[in-house]
């Protein structure tokens, strides 16, 4: 078996890697306790998502064949891909559900394109309803 | 180098448990979500320090699918939740 990098220095940049790859983690998961808010929350969960992520698979790569390497790259990306897809939704959700604290947005852009009825409260959500915003 | 695991391991331990806290705390169902989609990466993560211990390739099919699984269901809570919400 082949690592793509050998020797003590690929070893020691391996574990630089990991070891702020691991920091990023900790310091999102940090945030996600400490942080008082859902979208402040959903900006700490974006640290283990991608920057962890990557961080520490890109030092595991150092270490296997090229072949499983490749392969941990497509994992980096598609979690880049689709990290920010789900934080879309969950804040679009929050926004939509009146989960967010109403001093907490300093510029609120989407609710003046919004109609006056589309927030809490209102009838049951149709599917039309859900294009919008 | 084993030290260097057994701490990279700590702390994504510990970071775990820590989304685990915010995802039993809540408060609603949104932040659940988050905290979910978290740990799910956090076990990506794991898997991926045990692949650079052991310089095995073998479980890496386990880390795509467990991403994409993650993300699946992640969007789909997401989805259903704001359904629940609205109702409140």
């Amino acid at each position: 078996m082949n690592p793509v990098a050998a020797g003590p220095v690929a070893d020691v940049i391996a574990a630089c890697l990991m070891l702020l790859g691991a920091l990023s983690c900790l310091l999102g998961a940090i945030g996600l306790v400490r942080l008082p808010d859902l979208p402040a929350r959903l900006q700490a969960a974006t640290k283990p998502q991608t920057l962890g992520l990557s961080l520490i698979l890109l030092g595991a790569a150092l270490r296997v064949e090229l072949a499983s390497a490749a392969t941990m790259v497509l994992v980096v990306l598609f979690q880049v891909i689709s990290a920010p897809v789900l934080s879309q939704l969950v804040g679009r959700a929050a926004y939509r559900s009146g989960a967010l604290p109403d001093d907490g947005l300093v510029v609120d852009e989407l609710a003046e394109h919004l109609p006056a009825d589309a927030l809490v409260g209102d009838d049951p959500p149709s599917d039309s309803d859900d294009a919008r915003g | 180098m084993g030290v260097v695991f057994a701490v990279v391991l700590a702390m994504v331990g510990v970071s775990a448990a820590l989304a685990l806290y915010r995802l039993l705390r809540g408060p609603t169902t949104l932040d659940r979500i988050v905290a979910l989609d978290v740990v799910v990466v956090l076990t990506v993560v794991a898997a991926g320090v045990y692949v650079a211990y052991y310089r095995d390739g073998s479980n890496i099919p386990l880390l795509a699918a467990v991403a994409l699984v993650g993300f699946v269901g992640s969007t789909a809570a997401a989805r259903l939740a704001v359904r629940r919400e609205r109702h409140r």
